[in-house]
């Protein structure tokens, strides 16, 4: 399942509610995101996040297949956040929930790799030098491809 | 068709959304790039680096040299930087 919204969730209740019911499922692997104070040697007051309504929805959705198709997973769970952002707030989770630990691990590695060069968002810091977009790694892209060299 | 624009890409523009006639002789993303940096201004300054600006038709990554129709749905951003 996939989320984009505003507001803040709650961890907890939503890693109860992803294995509620199925008690095939053996472990549940999951990541959370969080928005940092700083970026390289300065400091990070907030950041606004923008995505592409609809398109976002679609990536993730097609991210999360990818994800349920490689691995044998019992629920997959994948919710991000947009707006205004201050440091120390959640930004994104991604969580894989299987019979077994390896495949929701892997899962989860994946989901989060993949997602942050397919999915249409734009970080923008503010710092002492006001706003300014952040620029997309290259380590990020080479995350993500190593999914794909398998 | 309809051109979208995000990020830094909106704010050279200055526009977010706008409604336009496929333009004669354009056929795909880097025919339209060039149209559109024709405009000069900021659209010119928006695309004066191609390789770091980012295409979706119709909601899905593409490359320039993806063919393009009337009725298309076209997003330019820089690449992205969510999670």
């Amino acid at each position: 399942m996939i989320r984009v919204q505003q507001h803040d969730f709650d961890i907890g209740a939503e890693l109860a509610k992803l294995t509620d019911g199925n008690t095939s499922i053996g472990g549940v692997c999951s990541f959370v995101g969080l928005v940092r104070d700083f970026a390289g040697d300065d400091a990070v007051d907030g950041m606004t996040l923008e995505h592409y309504p609809g398109m976002t929805e679609k990536q993730l959705e097609a991210i999360d297949k990818q994800a349920q198709d490689r691995w044998p997973l019992d629920a997959t769970l994948i919710i991000h956040r947009f707006g205004s952002l201050e440091p120390g707030d959640r930004i994104v989770f991604v969580a894989a929930a299987s019979a077994h630990r390896e495949a929701a691990f892997e899962a989860c590695h994946f989901l989060i790799d993949w997602l942050k060069t397919q999915a249409p968002f734009w970080k923008k810091e503010t710092g002492k030098d006001g706003a300014t977009w952040v620029e997309a790694k290259t380590s990020d892209d080479s995350a993500a491809k190593r999914w794909r060299d398998d | 068709m309809k051109i979208l624009y995000f990020a830094w890409l909106k704010e050279k523009t200055g526009v977010a959304e706008e409604d336009c006639a496929l333009p004669d002789g354009v056929a795909d993303v880097a025919a339209l790039v060039e149209w559109l940096t024709a405009r000069g201004g900021g659209f010119a300054d928006a695309f004066s680096d191609p390789s770091i600006v980012r295409v979706a038709v119709n909601q899905e990554h593409v490359a320039t040299d993806h063919p393009l129709a009337d009725g298309d749905e076209v997003a330019f951003f820089p690449p992205v930087t969510g999670g």
